[in-house]
C-alpha cells in the first residue's frame, strides 16, 4: 500500500533521526580531521613556491576522482564498512581545505607580516596571531565547500555498507517500483540537503563568532 | 555549496595565477579563486574586490565577503610566473601511462573465477568504458549548451535582478546528493540511460552556470564603459569585449563540467545507465576485488585524462592578451 511521505516519515522517523545523527557525525568528524590536517598541510608548504604547487596540485588532482572510484580503490585494502568511507570523506575533505589556507596564507599581506616581525612577534606568534587569523574567511570558505561535498559522498559511500542517509536512498534504489521507493529515496535525500543546509547555517553562525572584527565584512 | 568539480576547475591555473605577476587585471585571479558558489547571494563582491585590487594593495579591502583576502594581494615573492609548464602538462600522461601498464600487468597474472570472468568477458570492460565517455561527452554538451547561455542571459540588465535568486537555486541545488537525484529521476522516468543523462546535466548545469555568471559579473566594468564609449551597442559589447573576456572562464566552467560529469557518471549504474560504475558496483556487491579494482582504476585514469584534455585546452584556446592573468 503506498502511503504518504509523511506517513513514512512518521513511522520510520526513528531509523531516519539515526541515519541522520550518523551521516552528520560522520561528515563532522571527518571533517575535524581534514581542517585539522589541511591548515596544517597549508601551514607547512605555503612558503616554499615548489611545495605550495605541489599540495595544490595533488589535491586538485585528487578531486578529479569520482568518489565511487575511490571507495572502491579503498575497498580492497581497508574492506567495507566504516573504514573506506571515513577514509574517502577524510581525503575529500582536505582537498579544499588544503587549497584555501595554501592561498590564504599566501595572501596575506608581507607588510602586515613585516610589521608584526617589526614589533618584536616571533615566527609561531606570527602565523598564530597574523597569518591564520587573516587567511581563516577563505579557509572557512574551503571547510564550507568541503562538508557539502562529503555530504554528497557520504550517501555514496553508503553503497560500501558506510552510515548514514545514503542507505535510504540505496534501500529505494534497490526497491524500485515497490509503493515505498520513492518515500525512501527522497526522505534519504531530502534529509541531506537539510543537514548540509543546517551545517552551513552553523558555518555562517562561526564565521561571524570567528572572523576578526577588523577583517570582517 | 558546491560540488566536486567545482573547486577542482581551477587545478593548474590557481598557482600560477597566484604567483603571477601584479600588474595584469585582478579580474583572472579573482575568478579563479572566487570559488564561486561560496560567495552566496552578493555576487557583486568579487567585481567590487577585483576592481579596488588594482587600486589598492592593502590588506582589508572596503567590502570583503567570506572569501576576500587571498586575491587582493598579489603576493610578490617570486616574480617567476612558472610559464604554464609544458612539463607539468606530460608528468600526468606518463603517469597515467605506467599505471595502466602495472594494472595490466597486474591483471594478467590476476586468477578469475568464473564470476570475475562472467562480469569482464566478451568486451564488456570496453563497452563500459565507451558508455562511460559518451555519458560524459553528451551530458557536457548538453550542459554547456543549456549554462553559458542562461549565465549570459541572467547577467543581462533585464534580467539582472533575477541573479541572486538563480545563483541562490544553484547553491541550494548543490546541496542534494547527485545519488538522490539521480534515483528520484530513475523513479520518475523509469531505468535506462534517459534518467542518468538528465542526472547528470541537471547536477553539472548548476556549478557552470555559476562560474559563468561570476565570471561575467567579475569582467572589469571600466572596460564595458569604455566599449560603450565608443559607440558598441550592447550585443557588440557583449560578443567583442565580455565574452572573449570571459573564454578562460568558459573553459573552466567546460573542465568543470567534463570532470563533474565522469564522476556522476559512475552512478548512472544505479539507474541502469551503464558505464564504468557497472563494473565498481559489480566488484563491490560480488565481492570480486579484480572487477572493483579494474573498474577504479579506469574511471581514476579516464577523469584524470579528461581533466588533463580540458587543461590543455585551457592553455591552447586562451586569447592571446589574457595570457599574462594567468
Amino acid at each position: 500500500m503506498p502511503v504518504s511521505f509523511w506517513e513514512y516519515v512518521g513511522t520510520y522517523h526513528e531509523k531516519l533521526l539515526f541515519d541522520a545523527w550518523q551521516h552528520a557525525g560522520a561528515v563532522f568528524q571527518c571533517m575535524v580531521v581534514a581542517t585539522v590536517t589541511g591548515v596544517l598541510i597549508g601551514v607547512a608548504t605555503y612558503r616554499r613556491e615548489w611545495a605550495a604547487g605541489l599540495a595544490t596540485t595533488t589535491t586538485s588532482a585528487l578531486l578529479t576522482v569520482p568518489s565511487l572510484a575511490m571507495i572502491g580503490l579503498l575497498i580492497p585494502v581497508v574492506g567495507l564498512g566504516v573504514a573506506p568511507t571515513v577514509i574517502a570523506l577524510t581525503l575529500y575533505g582536505l582537498l579544499p581545505v588544503v587549497r584555501n589556507a595554501v592561498v590564504g596564507l599566501r595572501g596575506v599581506d608581507p607588510l602586515l607580516v613585516d610589521a608584526a616581525k617589526g614589533i618584536g612577534m616571533s615566527r609561531p606568534l606570527r602565523l598564530l596571531r597574523v597569518e591564520l587569523p587573516l587567511a581563516w574567511p577563505p579557509i572557512l570558505t574551503g571547510i564550507r565547500v568541503s562538508t557539502q561535498m562529503l555530504m554528497g559522498i557520504a550517501a555514496i559511500a553508503a553503497y560500501a555498507s558506510g552510515p548514514g542517509l545514503g542507505n535510504e536512498i540505496f534501500r529505494g534504489i534497490a526497491s524500485l517500483g515497490s509503493a515505498n521507493a520513492l518515500n525512501q529515496v527522497l526522505a534519504g535525500a531530502l534529509g541531506i540537503v537539510a543537514l548540509a543546509l543546517l551545517f552551513d547555517a552553523a558555518y555562517v553562525l562561526l564565521g561571524r563568532l570567528t572572523i576578526p572584527r577588523g577583517i570582517r565584512g | 555549496m558546491t560540488a566536486t568539480g567545482v573547486p577542482s576547475k581551477d587545478g593548474n591555473a590557481t598557482d600560477a595565477s597566484t604567483t603571477g605577476p601584479p600588474a595584469p587585471d585582478a579580474t583572472a585571479p579573482d575568478v579563479d579563486f572566487g570559488l564561486p558558489a561560496t560567495l552566496p547571494p552578493d555576487g557583486t563582491t568579487s567585481a567590487t574586490t577585483s576592481a579596488t585590487a588594482t587600486a589598492t594593495a592593502t590588506a582589508p579591502a572596503p567590502a570583503p565577503a567570506p572569501a576576500p583576502a587571498p586575491d587582493e594581494t598579489p603576493p610578490p615573492r617570486k616574480p617567476s610566473p612558472t610559464p604554464l609548464t609544458w612539463q607539468k602538462l606530460t608528468v600526468l600522461p606518463s603517469v597515467l601511462v605506467v599505471v595502466l601498464l602495472i594494472t595490466w600487468i597486474w591483471f594478467r597474472q590476476a586468477e578469475l573465477d568464473s564470476i570475475s570472468e562472467n562480469a569482464l568477458s566478451n568486451g564488456q570492460v570496453w563497452q563500459a568504458l565507451v558508455q562511460h565517455i559518451r555519458l560524459t561527452a553528451i551530458s557536457t554538451f548538453f550542459v554547456l549548451v543549456i549554462a553559458i547561455p542562461l549565465g549570459i542571459l541572467l547577467t543581462r540588465r533585464t534580467f539582472r535582478r533575477a541573479t541572486p535568486v538563480a545563483m541562490t537555486v544553484a547553491n541550494t541545488g548543490q546541496a542534494t546528493p547527485a545519488i538522490g537525484l539521480l534515483a528520484l529521476l530513475v523513479i520518475w522516468l523509469g531505468i535506462g540511460r534517459r534518467a542518468a543523462l538528465i542526472g547528470i546535466i541537471v547536477y553539472a548545469v548548476l556549478p557552470v552556470l555559476s562560474n559563468t555568471i561570476a565570471g561575467l559579473k567579475a569582467n572589469d566594468p571600466t572596460l564595458l564603459e569604455a566599449a560603450r564609449g565608443i559607440g558598441m551597442s550592447p550585443a557588440e559589447v557583449l560578443a567583442r569585449v565580455e565574452l572573449p573576456l570571459a573564454v578562460p572562464l568558459i573553459l573552466a566552467g567546460v573542465r568543470t563540467a567534463l570532470v563533474l560529469n565522469v564522476g556522476t557518471a559512475t552512478l548512472a549504474t544505479f539507474g541502469g545507465g551503464g558505464g564504468l560504475g557497472v563494473l565498481i558496483t559489480t566488484g563491490i556487491t560480488n565481492q570480486r576485488m579484480p572487477v572493483l579494482v579494474l573498474g577504479s582504476i579506469l574511471t581514476v585514469a579516464l577523469a584524470l585524462l579528461v581533466d588533463w584534455l580540458a587543461s590543455l585546452a585551457e592553455v591552447v584556446l586562451r586569447p592571446r592578451g589574457l595570457e599574462a592573468g594567468s
